[in-house]
């Protein structure tokens, strides 16, 4: 399956904005990735290998955040998962 | 240096007067050269912070996947994204930095007074991630053709 990446991170993807995983389901999917670029890990998971706050990733048109199988939900070759870190701020400091 | 066409940085700015009193904000596509970003096109979105949009603004996601899904049929990039400060500085402020997270991208932001869009600064969002993460001024260069 394909998985889009977005602009900050193809830094660690040799500047590939798009990469073929093998994968049956979106965690297998996302661990193939950080394998095969181990730089991508720590700008998507904590230390504590949760997904940072920041990034969403999306199976398809879904957060897999609220898909009932969360990461463990299951995908196939046609799948697409892409990687959007959140964009947000606002003038007030408060 | 942020390189930009005087059409769309006049279509930003026109956005938050539109938006005014509330924050607009929007994509940039465009192409990474060897000078800074440079700007092919706008794209507005929505601020989904309809609780205080006079000083927050956040693009849903949803909405973000369906700008890079445009982007990459254009053979562009997200390099950027723009937002504005309705009478409030066109400097970047703490919850500016502490949400931005696409290093590499310009961050522009328009200093709205009472309706009308007065100052327009870039700042460019440097370091490798979010232990480095740095704003830089950045220029920017206004095309007329």
């Amino acid at each position: 399956m394909n998985i889009h990446i977005p602009t900050p991170l193809r830094a660690y993807t040799g500047g590939q904005q798009t990469v073929n995983v093998a994968g049956s389901t979106a965690a297998e999917a996302l661990k193939k990735l950080t394998e095969t670029y181990p730089e991508l890990q720590q700008h998507l998971y904590s230390a504590e290998g949760k997904l940072r706050s920041f990034v969403n990733v999306y199976l398809n048109d879904d957060d897999i955040r609220y898909l009932p199988q969360k990461e463990a939900t299951p995908v196939s070759e046609d799948d697409e998962l892409t990687i959007i870190p959140s964009i947000a701020g606002g003038c007030s400091i408060h | 240096m942020l390189k930009v066409r005087y059409s769309d940085y006049e279509a930003l700015r026109a956005h938050g007067e539109e938006t005014y009193p509330h924050e607009c904000c929007g994509a940039l596509l465009g192409t990474v050269g060897p000078d800074g970003n440079q700007v092919e096109q706008t794209v507005r979105a929505g601020n989904t912070r309809s609780d205080r949009a006079h000083d927050r603004y956040n693009i849903a996601p949803e909405e973000l996947i369906k700008i890079q899904r445009q982007a990459r049929k254009l053979g562009l990039d997200i390099v950027g994204f723009y937002h504005s400060h309705p009478d409030c500085p066109a400097q970047w402020s703490k919850t500016d930095f502490e949400e931005a997270h696409w290093v590499g991208c310009s961050y522009v932001i328009t200093r709205i007074d009472l309706g009308k869009a007065v100052v327009t600064n870039s700042f460019l969002l440097t370091g490798t991630g979010e232990d480095d993460k740095q704003f830089v001024d950045e220029a920017i260069e206004i095309k007329t053709n």
